[in-house]
């Protein structure tokens, strides 16, 4: 027994000084206080650093002399756990407003978040979730420069809530991009593997008995996004096929345009890991969230082009035709399955259940 | 990914449709009596390649589809009890119950799970000692001998707040009703694959035998079904009415035999209803004297409660083969997956869905549409 062990750490006597709530959120951060100042200081300004954001004003202030068309977008994030392989819900609030700003041809520019925190969530964690969302705002080259705090009694939420809305100027060229635009004889283009974050989020929370080895695809799109546009005058829909997955998407794309969309089933790429995850509880990939895929429907004679522009970035490297636009039957969705015949790919009707047998 | 992979494989698919049209000489109907089979044959569009002599019609074999209303509205009173942890497996969720779901009970407050697994339910009984937990133990063959299992775990653990809802049904009772009916149509059946891999296929020779109807014993997978398919024909021009087996990597004529001895242990034969269907004699499962300590009816005193079924709904007659989802008059309207009449159109496996989901559509020309 070393002498260390016995030793008693003799600091001298301290003043009953109030507690310092610093390691797990209480009420009083949310309450407009000292406290809520502090952790504002010490966790969003620090992190977030930028002048529109340090100016500490109710809303960040921002100055563009641009002619063209503005894009604007929010979504709201709650995902259970906070953190899964290849990505946490920091990731996911950034990439998700990013990505929908992007689809409209745009460049992202500014994000503002609003936080909702749990009572007695460590301080740890939401810096942890705060560096993501930073990391993620540099690789997506957007700045964060409003945000709020709000704190709920334990119980009241899933740890945390982060909701952000974003603001992107769009390419001018980029003016008739959207799901309305769809033609027939244009080609849809998935970006990569189907179905990762679904089963990878499902994976993580730890009650499938089994572990799935797949990472989310979560990541901002708008540099690719950005190369597409430029590489092609003929684009028409950007999308990026997240809940309900792309058969969900493609649907919405074949309503908004009136047209038909036919799949080729053995095209889709999907991860073995991902299909195994979903041979085993009944569910189709075709319908399983995405967070960092892309969906392209551009003229046929461009997309060879766009499909050389998708292989040269990192997360359209497995970019594949899927299928074309046709005419009939207008609003629906049909594949040519793996053995020659054809069904209809409909829309999910509520949440996907496991099936029984 | 192996064992899936080569029975979606295009070209054996297309030398089976070609072989069954060699050897069909007249029309037969069949009935797939699972409604797995039932989803993966209009999801990969089998039916729509085979000749046109062969109908297939869908049997029973959906296990959300055939549990009977009152288990359901029975679901439904214990979970609304705030001291229950009521556990399913998810399909049964959105299943209609008398005027709401499992779904609407959750919202409305109650603590409903879904799980994977029985054992799951009786970990969270082990973790939450002051509640009741109850799983609702439904479905065939198949599930009968994890439920078994995890009744037969709480009662080794001496686990006090762990209760099942029993409505396990079993196929060959089925079978007999189906054939046995006077307006039966089913001259073959394809058997469900995953019940045979528990039970074997010991049982359905003398169903073969006196009905004179060839039973063949199929997978899942659009290759298994079409093997399934063309020995099933192979036999009915052969004037052979025997059971057989097209699913060999899975199915044994034994089955397994400790997976049957589980529930043997757990579970003894009683009278069943089955939905839209009614009473089949001896055709389902219940808790044995050993294992009553662990039923929930009787727990939450809820045996008294016998709603009707809507007079729409035709799910009796579909389950049957009797009719198909188009047949019926709400079918597309208003009854759909979001707002189900029927637990047929509920479930991922039963045959309104699979007939809403990958839908009867008129594939535009040019698009080869091949029938062999």
């Amino acid at each position: 027994m070393s002498e260390n062990d016995a030793s008693i750490d003799m600091q001298g006597a301290h003043c009953p000084i109030p507690l310092q709530q610093t390691e797990t959120i209480v009420i009083g951060h949310g309450s407009g206080g000292k406290m809520m100042h502090d952790l504002i200081a010490n966790v969003f300004a620090s992190t977030f650093q930028n002048p529109i954001l340090g100016e500490g004003n109710d809303a960040g202030r921002i100055q563009i002399e641009y002619a063209g068309q503005f894009a604007i977008s929010t979504d709201a994030h709650v995902v259970k756990p906070l953190f899964f392989p290849g990505g946490d819900i920091g990731k996911l609030a950034v990439c998700g407003t990013v990505n929908d700003v992007a689809m409209l041809g745009a460049t992202p520019q500014y994000l503002t978040a609003g936080f909702i925190l749990e009572e007695g969530l460590s301080v740890e964690i939401l810096l942890r979730v705060v560096n993501s969302m930073q990391e993620a705002a540099n690789e997506a080259n957007v700045k964060i420069i409003a945000g709020d705090t709000k704190v709920v009694e334990k119980g009241k939420a899933d740890g945390l809530y982060i909701t952000t809305a974003g603001f992107g100027t769009i390419f001018p060229k980029a003016k008739a991009i959207g799901g309305q635009y769809a033609q027939p004889g244009d080609k849809v283009i998935v970006s990569g593997t189907i179905g990762d974050h679904g089963i990878a989020v499902l994976s993580a929370r730890g009650d499938l008995g089994f572990e799935a080895m797949i990472e989310s695809d979560v990541a901002p799109l708008n540099g690719m996004i950005a190369d597409i546009v430029m590489a092609s005058d003929h684009v028409h829909v950007l999308r990026d096929p997240t809940r309900g997955g792309v058969a969900t998407t493609l649907n919405e794309i074949a309503q908004q345009s009136n047209v038909s969309i036919m799949l080729s089933e053995n095209t889709i790429p999907v991860n073995t890991a991902v299909k195994s995850a979903c041979e085993m509880l009944g569910f189709d990939p075709l319908y399983i969230a995405n967070e960092g895929k892309l969906i392209v429907i551009v003229s046929e004679e461009d997309a060879p082009k766009i499909m050389d522009t998708m292989h040269k970035h990192r997360y359209g490297k497995n970019a594949t035709i899927i299928g074309e636009v046709t005419e009939e039957p207008a609003g629906r969705v049909l594949m040519k399955t793996i053995i020659g015949s054809h069904r209809v790919v409909d829309t999910l009707a509520g949440e996907m259940l496991p099936r029984i047998c | 990914m192996k064992y899936i992979d080569e029975f979606r494989d295009p070209e054996l698919a297309k030398n089976t449709l070609a072989e069954i049209s060699r050897t069909i000489t007249q029309p037969w109907v069949i009935m797939e009596i699972c409604g797995g089979q039932t989803h993966s044959i209009k999801r990969y569009g089998v039916d729509q390649l085979l000749p046109e002599k062969i109908e297939l019609v869908h049997g029973p074999g959906c296990p959300v589809c055939v549990t009977p209303l009152e288990q359901i509205d029975k679901a439904l009173a214990i979970a609304s009890h705030p001291e229950v942890i009521f556990t399913s497996y998810g399909d049964m969720l959105r299943v209609p119950g008398s005027g709401k779901d499992l779904f609407s009970v959750r919202a409305a407050g109650g603590d409903v799970r879904v799980v994977y697994s029985p054992l799951d339910a009786v970990k969270i009984a082990q973790e939450n000692p002051e509640k009741e937990v109850v799983f609702f133990a439904i479905g065939f063959e198949t599930t009968a001998p994890a439920n078994a299992m995890a009744i037969a775990h709480a009662k080794r653990m001496n686990l006090k707040n762990f209760s099942v809802l029993v409505s396990h049904v079993r196929v060959p009772p089925a079978m007999h009703a189906i054939l046995g009916s006077p307006s039966n149509r089913v001259q073959g059946f394809l058997a469900a694959g995953h019940v045979n891999a528990v039970m074997g296929y010991w049982e359905y020779p003398p169903i073969a035998e006196k009905y004179q109807v060839p039973i063949v014993v199929t997978g899942f997978e659009p290759v298994d079904i079409l093997q399934g398919i063309l020995q099933t024909v192979q036999l009915l021009e052969a004037g052979k009415p025997i059971a057989d087996n097209a699913y060999k990597r899975a199915v044994t004529f034994e089955g397994n035999k400790p997976a049957q001895k589980i529930i043997n242990q757990v579970f003894k034969e009683c009278d069943r209803k089955w939905r839209g269907i009614g009473m089949i004699p001896m055709s389902g499962w219940c808790l044995n004297e050993a294992h009553m300590d662990f039923d929930a009816e009787s727990r939450f005193n809820v045996g008294d409660i016998a709603p009707e079924e809507s007079s729409v709904c035709i799910a009796g007659q579909i389950l049957q083969g009797m009719k198909k989802p188009p047949d019926c008059p709400a079918f597309g309207k208003e009854c759909t997956p979001q707002t189900p009449l029927g637990a047929t159109m509920v479930s991922s496996e039963g045959a309104c869905a699979a007939y809403y989901r990958y839908g009867n559509i008129q594939i535009p020309t040019g698009a080869n549409n091949v029938r062999e």
